[in-house]
């Protein structure tokens, strides 16, 4: 289990990097959906099998699915993946690579002070205890929630609807 | 089964996080800094599910089902925005967005 948890890793590293460095959508897309399926496989590692469920099922299908269909609807083509290769200039990478691998080094930092006597996984939490914990002393957040998947439909149909005006 | 070093794993979501972070500040395609956005988010949740892992309590998990509730909600209305910018911009560019009015 220790080593798929390490392939893992470095399968949803490099699937993201190539993502984000993709020209074509679909293609950075199809990346990204492997990333994704690389992080339920080490949250089920991590002994989380209901958490990697819901990866592969709403990440990894729907929200994903929802990306393929906008590109799909935009219509882009082969022009907007030259213009998309004439924005990716390596100079552009430079700054936010270099200020992001400082940020990054920091927690590693931190992180590599604290290496000993923590580990994560030893125990599988299962759906039943997530659900109990869920309706249970969480149940607010589960109301909440309802109410931010309500203002996001209600914005995506609204912003979908169109301007009337024209 | 000894499980994985906790260290390790929140490294995992670091890395994935900056990826996303690189991403968001270097692309100005709009559809591709929302997918960097997507990144980032899903690093959270990994964190979320390490920290629970750790500690061997579901409330990891809750938090990761929270977060994922919030991308869901927070895709589905910026490809709506990226959809009505297309419409009447015609183009993807973010730069090309920074005049609000009209």
């Amino acid at each position: 289990m220790t080593a798929a948890f390490y392939v893992s890793a470095a399968i949803a590293v490099l699937s993201t990097v190539m993502a984000i460095t993709r020209a074509d959508a679909v293609h950075a897309l199809l990346y990204l959906v492997v990333s994704l399926l690389a992080a339920a496989s080490i949250f089920y590692v991590l002994g989380a099998p209901f958490a990697a469920v819901l990866e592969v099922i709403i990440y990894a299908g729907a929200i994903m699915v929802l990306f393929v269909f906008v590109v799909m609807m935009l219509n882009l083509g082969q022009a907007a993946t030259i213009q998309e290769r004439s924005w990716i200039k390596p100079r552009m990478w430079i700054g936010p690579a270099a200020l992001t691998a400082v940020l990054m080094a920091e927690v590693a930092y931190v992180l590599w002070a604290s290496r000993k006597g923590n580990f994560a996984g030893a125990n599988v939490i299962e759906a039943e205890q997530v659900g109990i914990a869920f309706f249970g002393p969480y149940l607010l957040a589960v109301e909440l929630a309802s109410m931010l998947l309500l203002a996001g439909l209600v914005a995506a149909c609204h912003l979908g609807r169109g301007d009337e005006r024209k | 089964m000894a499980g994985i070093p906790l260290s390790h794993g929140l490294l995992v979501a670091v890395v994935l996080f900056a990826l996303g972070l690189v991403g968001v500040l270097a692309r100005r395609n709009l559809v591709f800094m929302l997918m960097s956005i997507e990144i980032m988010l899903n690093a959270a949740g990994l964190a979320f599910i390490a920290g629970g892992a750790r500690w061997a309590q579901p409330d990891g998990q809750i938090m990761f089902i929270l977060v994922l509730t919030l991308a869901a909600a927070e895709v589905s209305v910026g490809l709506a925005l990226i959809l009505a910018l297309y419409h009447r911009l015609e183009t993807l560019d973010a730069d090309a967005a920074d005049k609000l009015k009209g």
